[in-house]
């Protein structure tokens, strides 16, 4: 008996948390399209997520771009396939890895500070005051963070597809010896626009999941210093979780033919 | 005096699961006076705040502001009740990402969609008037002492001069100097914006100087409300107990072993 009423509990847990987020999500996407539109702080916010996650992204995708390079290089020996390591590293990093990667650094550099500012604000009664001043938080905390992360998103992946191509280039031609002309050719032949669009589109996903989880458990933190770390942990657990489940998602949409 | 009545709380209940926090509030507040609830810990005073504020929706019961119910009341037309408010909260909840005068003017901008130039001006008088000089206006909250957190806090409650002003615990932290100088500025403030103040606290020195009605909040009812000069003849055990702040009496502090 015992038993059932656990389950019965984490069940009605669930579905309360999800109508809680269902709610949250249409509150907060109807403020990002009904004016006043807050220009200042939709920049400020992408300053943060675009400009400020550069390196942490840069630095992943050259990274990744190398290593990608390096194992598809070792791995595709074995059958004699060496040729295909550059258009492999091309359509992994655009069509996967620049996106997914660059969502979960994100999400650990922004969604994290996103849960931890307005979890702050909540517990100290800021957003409180926000309301009592005539200004509605999901306006003006909420909503320009997620236009910010919907926009700039796919410009980050965009630039990590760029760098991510180069590291795979990089070692391809300086550590391979790849002739430099060919492994660019190899690059361009079989890279289709669908998939840097698929990647940029993930990308915009993402920038929505990351800012809509960090916002939402800042939101509802409570219980001062410890409920404001719960929050910044669920949002990046929660924000991670949700990347790779859409990945597999938009991936089945755009590829599965 | 129900005519007249600036605030109205009729039959209000709040429960959070199964604990009643008000039990059936009913009290009118007279427009230009000036009101304190007084009561200890989670006797209920905030919750009662916040349903006025409508930062928290009552389980029954009715609040009429200047006559107009306030209960489930669309967002729109809350806002522009909430344009009669202004609230200092216990902790000063100052926004951390703005200036000291960018915090004073933040009603003014946001909600009145003043311009920033004459926000910032008017910002500058408003810190005049708490004692503050010019020369924190460009401060972050987090470089100033708790007294003048409370004193820029208390310049950004009566900036948009408001109708009605909430006071939520204004001396708590204080030395007992710098309590007596906020009760003086908020007795000054109140009186040159002619507005009806609502003060919660348990500091009885402060709900002294600063009301003229006094009423105890306790087990989620008003047990006792009347003029302040007649609080020491309340003929309520439970009111001698508090003002004298004996422990010994009819109310009992809940202590486990």
């Amino acid at each position: 008996m015992n038993f059932l009423a656990a389950v019965g509990r984490v069940f009605l847990g669930f579905l309360e948390h999800t109508g809680r987020l269902s709610v949250f999500t249409v509150v907060a996407l109807s403020h990002c399209v009904r004016p006043p539109i807050y220009h200042r702080l939709i920049g400020r916010q992408m300053m943060e997520i675009g400009y400020f996650s550069l390196p942490v992204v840069g630095l992943t995708a050259i990274f990744t771009g190398m290593v990608l390079a390096l194992q598809s290089h070792t791995g595709f020996a074995r059958f004699s396939a060496e040729g295909a390591v550059a258009t492999v590293v091309v359509l992994s990093v655009t069509r996967e890895l620049g996106p997914v990667l660059a969502g979960l650094m994100v999400a650990g550099r922004i969604g994290a500070a996103m849960a931890a500012e307005i979890g702050t604000m909540q517990v100290t009664e800021q957003v409180d005051a926000l309301v009592t001043l005539s200004t509605n938080p999901f306006k003006y905390l909420v909503a320009p963070r997620i236009i910010a992360g919907l926009l700039m998103l796919p410009c980050l992946v965009l630039v990590a597809d760029i760098i991510g191509v180069f590291g795979g280039f990089l070692v391809g031609v300086y550590q391979l010896g790849y002739n430099p002309a060919t492994y660019l050719h190899s690059s361009w032949e079989y890279l289709k626009p669908i998939d840097v669009i698929s990647g940029l589109v993930k990308a915009s996903v993402f920038g929505f999941v990351i800012s809509l989880m960090g916002c939402y458990n800042g939101y509802h933190s409570r219980g001062g210093a410890q409920g404001v770390g719960q929050a910044t942990t669920n949002a990046v657990v929660s924000a991670s979780i949700l990347i790779l489940t859409s990945n597999y998602i938009l991936t089945a949409l755009f590829f599965n033919k | 005096m129900t005519a007249q009545a600036k605030i109205q709380l009729v039959d209000v209940h709040k429960s959070f699961g199964s604990k009643s926090v008000l039990d059936g509030v009913t009290v009118d507040i007279a427009a230009g006076e000036s009101f304190v609830v007084i009561g200890g810990s989670g006797t209920g005073k905030s919750v009662m705040l916040k349903c006025i504020l409508g930062l928290m929706r009552p389980d029954q019961g009715s609040i009429l502001v200047d006559g107009e119910e306030t209960v489930g009341m669309a967002a729109r037309d809350r806002e522009r009740v909430l344009k009669k408010f202004g609230m200092l909260f216990q902790g000063a909840a100052l926004f951390d990402s703005l200036s000291v005068w960018e915090n004073v003017a933040f009603g003014l901008i946001q909600g009145l969609r003043m311009d920033r130039r004459k926000a910032h001006d008017k910002a500058i008088e408003k810190l005049y008037q708490v004692g503050l000089g010019a020369d924190v206006a460009k401060l972050s909250p987090a470089e100033l002492s708790g007294g003048m957190q409370k004193r820029v806090a208390l310049a950004r409650a009566i900036a948009a001069e408001p109708e009605i002003i909430f006071f939520d615990e204004p001396t708590t932290g204080l030395d007992p100097i710098m309590a007596d100088v906020i009760n003086d500025l908020i007795v000054k403030c109140v009186k040159e914006l002619g507005a009806t103040a609502v003060s919660i606290t348990h500091d009885m020195h402060s709900a002294r100087k600063i009301s003229d009605r006094m009423a105890m909040l306790y087990h989620g009812k008003l047990i006792w409300v009347g003029r302040t000069a007649d609080v020491d003849r309340s003929d309520s055990a439970y009111v001698d107990q508090f003002i004298h702040g004996r422990a010994d009496g009819p109310i009992k502090m809940e202590l486990r072993r």
